[in-house]
């Protein structure tokens, strides 16, 4: 576990506490035993729209410094699963989650947490890029420092920083000043990459961000992930399993709302435990 | 292949051909209704024509010093006509500062922050200010608001004094500042509804962006909503000062009908509408020209202000087409009477 | 490395930006509120003391001693007014909307046609009353002054209102219905009949409404067009009372008695106004129930 200080007083979760955790993914020393990174963990999460019980009663654990996908056919509560990571969830009318999300060790829905402080620190990508239309390419990197007063050398710095993680710096320094909007659909997308990591996330959510772009672009997008995942954890939700085996070092299979499986991604492929992933891994069914 | 029963030709007709006379109600509504359609640019076109030509008179005889100069005289038989201009705009731009930003606002309040179910009572409730007759606004204006907001005047002007045309003067019962307060409330209801529709419009993947980073309501609202309302809500500050220029009785009964140019906020004051109205109705001669020559400033200042507000509502609609809302709300505006 | 994680809240500053705008935004749309409660309060507390049975029922008396009498000229006369305006201004305001969302799609005509209808909407009431008087009045068709001229000048008014709403109205009809119709092999003017108007006539009514409501509440266009009457009559080629114009002119009497029936009528007015704002709006909402 990766070892924290803290000030609030924080619900420690054990390794293994959960229900039937999958010791698949124990094998591999990952990056948290080097004691750097964050991790996220789900206990008994459900979410609702109104009445309607999209996630059900979830324990899953994302662990420090590696990619997890999420994969499922529509309808299965993935997006609902995530938006409930950055408590994004709750900003559709109606809409409420139960249970307990720890990062690092933190509930993030404990009654004294601010939850723009929580958005901070939990990063996110959407489906359909959106870079904010009316500000630049480099106001849009810039949008969250802002808030929080980052200003002058050390605002640049961070763009600049930011634009070249992602691979856009040499795209775009001639053009800094011009419309966000104004770039190839993949560039938006990579741009939204930078605005979000330009605040220095702990994690960063992806919500199916390649599904609007080309296969090209796409490809950038999964070397960037790849190029990350050294210094974020990263949860990536996607219909695509071929990217999932592509950019995952865990995936997670969900159905109904529920955690039908979560195992290494090689072995989540072809060598599936529940009769319900292979038949969805497979093809037969989604 | 089954045998086709139905013969396809039929007194060396296809029976796929429709009688002549069938399809005469077709082409007689159409014909019908493209008629009614160019009446309307027909009339328009004659309106223009007609009152050029009434007001002719006074633009010939007075020239470009008819909006320059400034001596209205109906005793004298003199017509110039900056009093009523400088009036009708400063009653409106007092309207316009007063009106935007509470309008602005409380489109803000009632789509971005207020609890879901208060929402539809606060926009009726606002929607409802337009409801009022002007003539109402008027008695209301006359025997409530201004008498109520004199000590207040008097006050303002003492202790400002030292601003220059803001204070200093002795406030009379009816002035510029009552008008153009009465002008705001009565543009609120529509720089507020077509407010809050262009702030509907903002895609929620942009707000959604705003949150994911952290920001908080307001910072939200002043990331996303607003940057992007911006031209729709100027379109509808456009056509809110479209319907203070034009508007008659409220103003004629709280401005003071005085055609000078007021030293001061709170002196009196004239308006091209209110000088219609007042004047119209024993006017003779020349000064039915002025009259109308009035009029023609007043038509040609609202119909600009309005091309270029809806130029700036078509921008703000960042493609959806006005329809919807806008098409009821957009309709309501108007110089009302 | 070890990492040290909290979850400090936002700065401080930033939480009571957020609440302070929260309050001055409340604040400002509490502004906007108060003249309509101010309003109705004043009409209800001065225009209720006018009301009484005689007051609906008789005529004023136009003495400035004595009894003023009661404003059943005007309320006849605005409805008279009003109405003939209506039946003038919505037929055509439908027929233009239905020519611009049946026929007309995309043609410049059309276009046109639209934009300055659109523009109309921005003409001020008074220019309306000019128009006619130089049109009708001076060229003394049918007498001077007469209450059908007035309506001819509040017709002018309300035509873009209807053309507008009508428009918005017509293209809320679902295409699919049109199509459905067509197929089936009715011709366009029985599709239009039987299938488009009766699907688009809540919100045909709604915008008539409307722009009836916006009528009644008129008085520029009748200043120098219908002026006035005091008694009550049903011959629209002469002057008429009606309600606004009776306020206007009673608001500036010297007499406390006279200006009380001001009050009275103005109370009127807003209710006939209200009533009708309040039926387009139950139509329009039982329509989407529907």
């Amino acid at each position: 576990m990766t070892p924290t200080t803290n000030k609030e007083p924080m619900e420690m979760a054990t390794a293994g506490s959960g229900p039937e955790r999958d010791e698949r993914l124990d094998r591999k020393p990952g990056v948290a035993e080097r004691g750097t990174g964050h991790s996220i963990t789900i206990r008994g999460l459900s979410a609702y729209y109104g009445d309607q019980h999209a996630v059900r009663g979830l324990d899953l654990d994302f662990r420090a410094g590696e990619v997890t996908a999420i994969i499922g056919p529509s309808g299965c509560g993935k997006s609902t699963m995530i938006r409930c990571l950055n408590r994004m969830h709750e900003e559709v009318p109606g809409a409420r989650a139960e249970g307990r999300v720890l990062l690092d060790g933190l509930d993030l829905y404990a009654p004294e947490v601010d939850v723009t402080a929580v958005r901070r620190r939990i990063g996110m990508v959407f489906q359909k890029p959106n870079p904010f239309p009316t500000m630049s390419v480099f106001d849009n990197v810039a949008a969250g420092l802002r808030l929080t007063g980052t200003k002058g050398e050390d605002l640049r710095e961070r763009v600049h920083r930011a634009l070249r993680a992602v691979g856009l710096w040499n795209e775009v320094k001639h053009r800094l000043n011009r419309p966000g909007v104004g770039l190839s659909g993949g560039q938006q997308q990579r741009l939204c990459i930078a605005r979000a990591i330009a605040v220095e996330p702990s994690v960063i959510l992806m919500d199916e961000p390649c599904s609007a772009l080309d296969p090209v672009a796409t490809l950038k997008v999964e070397e960037l992930i790849d190029e990350l995942k050294d210094r974020y954890t990263i949860v990536i939700v996607t219909h695509n399993m071929q990217q999932a085996a592509r950019v995952s070092n865990s995936t997670a299979y969900m159905l109904d709302g529920q955690l039908v499986e979560h195992a290494p991604t090689a072995e989540i492929f072809t060598n599936p435990r529940d009769h319900r992933t292979e038949r969805y891994v497979t093809g037969k069914f989604g | 292949m089954a045998e086709a029963t139905i013969p396809t030709v039929r007194a060396g007709r296809s029976t796929f051909e429709r009688p002549r006379t069938a399809r005469l109600p077709d082409r007689a509504l159409k014909w019908g209704l493209s008629a009614l359609a160019a009446m309307i640019l027909v009339i328009i076109a004659y309106f223009f024509a007609r009152l050029l030509g009434e007001s002719s008179g006074a633009f010939k005889r007075y020239g470009l010093s008819f909006v320059l100069g400034n001596d209205w005289d109906s005793s004298r038989g003199i017509y110039h006509g900056a009093a009523l201009l400088v009036g009708t705009l400063i009653t409106s731009t007092i309207g316009l500062l007063i009106g935007v930003p509470v309008a602005v606002s409380s489109a803000l309040f009632i789509n971005e922050l207020c609890p879901r179910r208060a929402r539809g009572l606060l926009s009726a409730l606002v929607d409802l200010l337009a409801a009022v007759p002007s003539v109402v606004y008027g008695l209301w204006g006359v025997f409530f608001l201004a008498p109520k907001l004199q000590p207040a005047e008097r006050w303002l002007a003492s202790t400002l004094s030292f601003v220059p045309w803001l204070g200093g003067g002795t406030p009379t019962l009816f002035n510029y500042f009552i008008a153009g307060l009465i002008l705001a409330i009565m543009i609120l209801p529509i720089v507020s509804a077509i407010s809050r529709e262009v702030m509907a419009t903002v895609p929620a993947e942009h707000k959604e962006a705003a949150l994911a980073l952290g920001a908080t309501r307001w910072e939200m609202i002043r990331m996303a909503v607003l940057p992007y309302s911006r031209a729709g809500i100027s379109g509808g500050a456009m056509l809110g000062l479209g319907r203070a220029l034009g508007e008659t009785i409220a103003v004629v009964l709280v401005i003071g009908d005085a055609p000078v140019i007021g030293h001061h906020l709170f002196s009196q004051g004239y308006s091209l509408a209110a000088v219609i109205a007042n004047e119209f109705g024993e006017a003779q001669g020349v000064h039915v020209s002025a009259l109308f020559a009035a009029g023609v400033v007043l038509f040609v200042l609202t119909l600009t202000v309005n091309v270029v507000a809806r130029w700036f509502v078509a921008r703000g609609s960042h493609g959806t087409r006005g329809t919807g809302a806008t098409g009821m709300t957009v309709a309501a505006p108007a110089g009302e009477a | 490395m070890s990492v040290t994680f909290t979850l400090s809240p936002v700065s401080s500053r930033r939480r009571r930006t957020d609440r302070a705008m929260w309050g001055v935004l409340l604040a400002l749309t509490v502004l906007a509120l108060i003249p309509l409660v101010l309003i109705v309060y004043y009409l209800l507390r001065k225009g209720l003391g006018a009301w009484s049975p005689s007051f609906f029922t008789t005529d004023p008396t136009g003495s400035f001693f004595g009894d003023p009498g009661g404003i059943r000229s005007a309320i006849l006369g605005s409805l008279e007014i009003v109405a003939l305006a209506s039946i003038i201004a919505v037929p055509i305001g439908i027929g233009v909307a239905l020519y611009l969302t049946e026929y007309g799609r995309g043609s410049w005509f059309a276009g046109s046609v639209r934009y300055f209808v659109d523009v109309m909407t921005g003409v001020p009431s008074i220019v309306f009353g000019l128009f006619v008087y130089i049109v009708l009045v001076t060229s003394h068709i049918g007498g001077n002054f007469a209450a059908w001229k007035g309506a001819v000048a509040l017709a002018l008014l309300m035509l873009p209102i209807v053309a507008r709403s009508a428009e918005v109205a017509l293209l809320l009809v679902p295409n699919g219905l049109r199509e459905a119709a067509l197929a089936l092999g009715a011709p366009r003017w029985r599709m239009l009949l039987r299938v488009v108007l009766p699907t688009a006539a809540p919100g045909l009514l709604t915008g008539s409404l409307l722009a009836v409501a916006r009528a009644m509440g008129e008085t520029a266009p009748l200043l120098f067009t219908v002026t006035f009457a005091l008694g009550a009559t049903a011959n629209l080629g002469q002057p008429m009372n009606t309600l606004p114009y009776m306020v206007f002119t009673d608001i500036q009497s010297p007499r406390a008695a006279i200006v009380q029936i001001a009050w009275g009528a103005g109370l009127t007015l807003v209710a006939l106004v209200l009533i009708l704002n309040l039926l387009a709006r139950a139509i329009e909402r039982r329509s989407h129930m529907a």
